[in-house]
């Protein structure tokens, strides 16, 4: 079977086993968690033979490219591929312990599963209309999730979460038809032959602003980013966890493939649109982290003002700013899945999300808040952790584009992040434990068996990846260069897709 | 006809956004079904509109004719139509579980924060 539909087949028929084990919770966890290692071991053999080997490109049904539908994976994909199956592992296993039986019960391996192939789907494609089929079985698996025994107080965000990305996707969807009206295709290659690099009429620079905001909704830009702190922190953990991960990278990697391939005849208006819109994003986002006091709603504003850096690197639009971003996107994805997970381990041994009711845990769990600086301190940019590198590879890009003002707004949004982090810190652990409230007793500290394990085992991994990308990041930065020049290369993508005429 | 086709698109799209933002639950499912019906007319009508010839190659022929309806915005069409038929029958779903864990269909009645 050919090796780039693999990361998608797998998860796909990791659901459907999942769905005919229905009745037995062990047996899906087993299907779960195996279809979650062959999808790892496939995406990391995908990602090694397109390092190797160039582009590698599948015609679903053998019908020739632009005419059917194209499998297409660079560099981006590739990561964005593995990334996804290794956060899905790990969430994976936390959830074997993280998550209550009663939800297990209710279908969570399946969904689970069916989000991990969308995920990587939307990543693998490269034709709009099957992205849009690719986000849509994402997107209904994420809602199905968030909703997943909702209660009283979940129910308000999960609402929010359906609705306002069920207009994103509506907002796509007429997008991907007036674009068709325009250019004749949807192939990604074939658009990129057909808009060229010629001066964009209006018809065609409109219709990049229309792809904007539909993926600015998913990505959680400004100014459309607000479904996100009031539907994130509601779901449980492994949930948010893998939400935080992925989701919003998603959209993020829509907009670098659609603002690198397709839409590049006016970047003077589509790309210094993205810069600002990066700097107001990174600002606002870090703004409402300084200003929140529940540890998950806290790190749901992180996630706004992480991909205002990643808008940044592509709104630079050189080769710097491109691998800037590329680094962000997979060292951001380690770190928030980490300090989602984490934060479930605080709600485990503290018994709440917020600052106020928490304190003490440093002498209470010191793993526990090793597994939290380190995440954190790479979240804000402190060597010799990853985000260090992330940062500083923009910061350059910046400069050497030309661009002061945006460097200075990252910089200072670097520094309110240090500053959220080290709230969360001394808040939880830190200061000393409050007086328990009458009648209420802390949780009872976690038993030593392997259910626990799994609690501590995806925290410990990828925090040891955090600092590996962060010692290593010459080589990571290698694999992020070649990624950026990969992406700015069109003729070479066109020419792996469609072939040389 | 194309006016006219656009004008249909225009207003359900209009009565769709402003049923989205209504306070009581039921409406903004029933916007949503509208805007998803919006786009898939637009979708339909960036084919081109074409009376009475179908997207079919003619019996005998190995090619289509001068004039032939394009497949390609129909089979998006149909697609969309059964992305959106799952999405709307989730929505309800939805709806009607929210409807009985807080008593009303009202959004002003949210509360939030809730691990």
């Amino acid at each position: 079977m050919s090796l780039p539909i693999l990361p998608f087949l797998i998860p796909l028929v990791g659901a459907a086993l999942c769905l005919a084990a229905w009745r037995s919770p062990a047996t899906q966890r087993i299907i779960s968690l195996s279809a979650g290692t062959l999808a790892l071991a496939v995406s990391i053999a995908l990602l090694v033979r397109v390092r190797g080997q160039g582009i590698q490109t599948l015609q679903l049904g053998d019908w020739p490219a632009p005419f059917g539908i194209t499998i297409a994976v660079d560099l981006l994909a590739g990561i964005m591929t593995v990334m996804t199956a290794l956060m899905g592992f790990c969430v994976n296993v936390y959830s074997l312990e993280g998550l209550d039986r009663d939800r297990e019960k209710a279908g969570f391996h399946p969904l689970y599963q069916m989000l991990l192939a969308g995920v990587s789907g939307a990543f693998l494609t490269g034709d709009l209309f099957s992205l849009y089929v690719m986000f849509e079985v994402m997107l209904i698996s994420s809602f199905a999730l968030i909703a997943l025994g909702a209660g009283k107080r979940q129910i308000g965000g999960a609402i929010k979460y359906v609705a306002i990305n069920l207009f994103s996707s509506i907002l796509f969807l007429i997008s991907v038809g007036l674009l068709y009206r325009v250019t004749g295709t949807l192939n990604m290659a074939q658009l990129a032959v057909t808009l060229g690099d010629a001066p964009a009429s209006g018809a065609v620079t409109t219709l990049s602003l229309l792809f904007l905001v539909a993926f600015g909704i998913k990505a959680a830009v400004f100014p459309l980013f607000f479904w996100l702190p009031d539907s994130y922190p509601t779901p449980p953990v492994p949930v948010s966890a893998i939400f935080a991960g992925l989701l919003t990278k998603v959209g993020v990697y829509a907009l670098i493939r659609m603002f690198t391939l397709i839409f590049v005849q006016d970047p003077g208006l589509t790309h210094s649109l993205l810069l600002v819109v990066a700097g107001l994003t990174m600002v606002t986002g870090v703004l409402g982290a300084a200003a929140h006091m529940e540890v998950r709603r806290i790190l749901s504003f992180h996630i706004i003002s992480q991909v205002g850096y990643m808008v940044m690197g592509l709104g630079l639009f050189t080769p710097l700013g491109l691998a800037g971003s590329v680094f962000y996107l997979f060292h951001h994805i380690i770190v928030k899945t980490n300090l989602f997970l984490v934060s479930g381990l605080i709600y485990r041994l503290g018994g709440s999300f917020a600052l106020a009711d928490l304190g003490g845990m440093l002498r209470r769990s010191p793993g526990a808040a090793v597994l939290f600086l380190i995440p954190a301190l790479s979240l804000a940019g402190l060597p010799p952790l990853s985000g260090f590198m992330a940062k500083f590879l923009l910061v350059k890009a910046g400069l050497e584009a030309g661009r002061p003002l945006i460097v200075a707004v990252s910089l200072l949004v670097g520094l309110l992040t240090l500053f959220s982090m080290t709230k969360i810190w001394s808040e939880v652990f830190w200061k000393p434990a409050p007086d328990p409230v009458a009648g209420v007793a802390l949780p009872a500290p976690l038993p030593a068996s392997w259910r626990t394990f799994a609690l501590w085992l995806p925290s410990c991994l990828l925090a040891g990846l955090t600092v590996a990308i962060g010692l290593g990041s010459e080589w990571a930065y290698g694999l992020a260069r070649d990624t950026a020049h990969q992406l700015l290369d069109r003729q070479g993508y066109i020419e792996a897709v469609l072939g040389r005429d | 006809m194309n006016l006219l086709i656009a004008l249909l698109a225009g207003t359900l799209f209009a009565v769709g956004i402003y049923s989205i933002l209504r306070r009581s639950l039921v409406k903004v499912i029933l916007g949503f079904a509208l805007l998803s019906h919006a786009a898939n007319i637009l979708i339909f009508t960036s084919g081109g509109l074409i009376r009475d010839v179908p997207p079919l190659i003619p019996l005998g022929r190995d090619r289509p004719p001068e004039i032939f309806a394009d497949p390609l915005p129909q089979a998006l069409v149909l697609t969309a139509i059964v992305i959106s038929f799952g999405i709307t029958a989730f929505l309800v779903t939805l709806i009607f579980h929210a409807n009985r864990k807080l008593g009303t269909d009202d959004a002003a009645s949210f509360k939030e924060d809730g691990p």
